[in-house]
């Protein structure tokens, strides 16, 4: 497979074997595998689960703790456009990932994925601990095996199932503290999972032409418009008091509890104004709207709840 | 002795595709060295408190 008619020149033995042709792919490829933007994200709430854990972590096995649960994420992402370079090819937000453009060859997507899951997990078990690494493997299994292989092309469900895995890397930071799971991590991990079908959902309907025609089971192709801005709405209503949970139980201040509290009410609004969405609304400024505001919502309450564990730690260190 | 001159058979990459290599194994080295640091660090604070006692 080559890119502008381009190729090299082989020698008459491996001619014979399309797969000795050598690679066309740059680091930017390999790093887009990885899929960065959803990385992002993981580092950013894993970074939260280990700094608002109790216990104390050196800097350095921190970092390092941060530094797998990236790789992790980035290996789920590579295996994920592995598996799905016949889907992401007809699919206009995915046509240009590296695989289905052809600048990565489908082998070489697995094995950069195949490996940096093997090195992520191992390396966390080693230098941070085996509770943290067990969690990471079980993610990337859960991400790549469950979501990406089942769930995704069989049921409208497969973004609220396979949303676990994108809410675990909090309580993997939390772990590599503490070397265990409490129900302060759980907390952190139902905000996520709570938080993924409106968004994932809010994206479907203004791409759902694009997921029909790549034939995926997205819950506007299957179950209509209407009762998707309606189950959008509905997990808004469970999202926003989920969010305040961690003051209601004691693990904050009132200073995050008001803040998740409006960023809550904020959510339950823009999810309103999609519940209200006319049918032949094809510009579905409502749905782009709610997507946006759903990516800031996460990264806010999150933030919030870094700024308030720092700030009680002060204090609390300051009276000491 | 019979001589027996032999074209080593290798494969020519294009301009392109030695770049592409060249950034690749420029990336590859960079993270080994990188990785290599933070297993020295990160080994001498995990398991650095053990050689003390030896």
């Amino acid at each position: 497979m080559s890119l502008s008619g381009e190729t090299a020149e082989l020698a008459a033995p491996l001619r014979a074997h399309s797969y000795a042709e050598p690679s066309m792919a740059g680091v930017g490829d390999y790093l887009a595998l990885m899929k960065p933007r959803v990385m992002s994200l993981v580092v950013f709430t894993a970074l939260v689960g280990l700094l608002v854990a109790p216990g104390h972590v050196h800097p350095v096995i921190g970092f390092t703790a941060l530094l797998c649960i990236a790789i992790g994420a980035g290996a789920s992402g590579a295996l994920n456009m592995w598996y799905d370079a016949d889907i992401d090819a007809v699919m206009t937000r995915t046509s240009r990932r590296p695989v289905p453009m052809g600048r990565v060859k489908p082998g070489e997507a697995l094995a950069f994925g195949l490996t940096l899951s093997g090195f992520s997990v191992v390396t966390l078990g080693l230098l941070v601990n085996w509770a943290a690494a067990a969690l990471l493997a079980f993610t990337i299994f859960f991400y790549a095996v469950v979501y990406t292989m089942w769930l995704k092309r069989s049921t409208p469900q497969n973004i609220v199932i396979g949303g676990a895995a994108g809410a675990i890397p909090p309580v993997i930071g939390w772990a590599a503290v503490t070397g265990s799971v409490s129900l302060e991590s759980l907390v952190l991990f139902l905000i996520i999972f709570l938080w993924t079908p409106p968004h994932f959902w809010a994206l479907a309907l203004f791409k759902s032409d694009d997921y029909a025609k790549a034939g995926i089971p997205m819950m506007p192709n299957v179950a209509g418009q209407a009762s998707t801005r309606r189950q959008i709405f509905a997990y808004a209503l469970v999202l926003a008091p989920v969010g305040v949970a961690p003051w209601l139980l004691g693990y904050t201040t009132p200073f995050y509890g008001v803040a998740a509290m409006l960023l809550g009410l904020g959510f339950v609004w823009y999810a309103w104004k999609v519940l209200g969405m006319a049918d032949d609304d094809r510009a579905m400024k409502p749905a782009k709207a709610l997507f946006a505001y759903s990516l800031l919502y996460l990264f806010a309450i999150f933030a919030a709840y870094l700024a308030d564990s720092v700030v009680e730690r002060a204090l609390a260190m300051g009276g000491a | 002795m019979i001589m027996v001159e032999e074209k080593l058979e290798t494969v020519t990459l294009t301009e392109r595709q030695r770049k592409a290599q060249r950034s690749r194994s420029i990336a590859i080295g960079v993270a080994l060295a990188v990785l290599v640091v933070i297993f020295y660090i990160a080994t001498i604070i995990k398991f650095g408190h053990n050689l003390g006692t030896m």
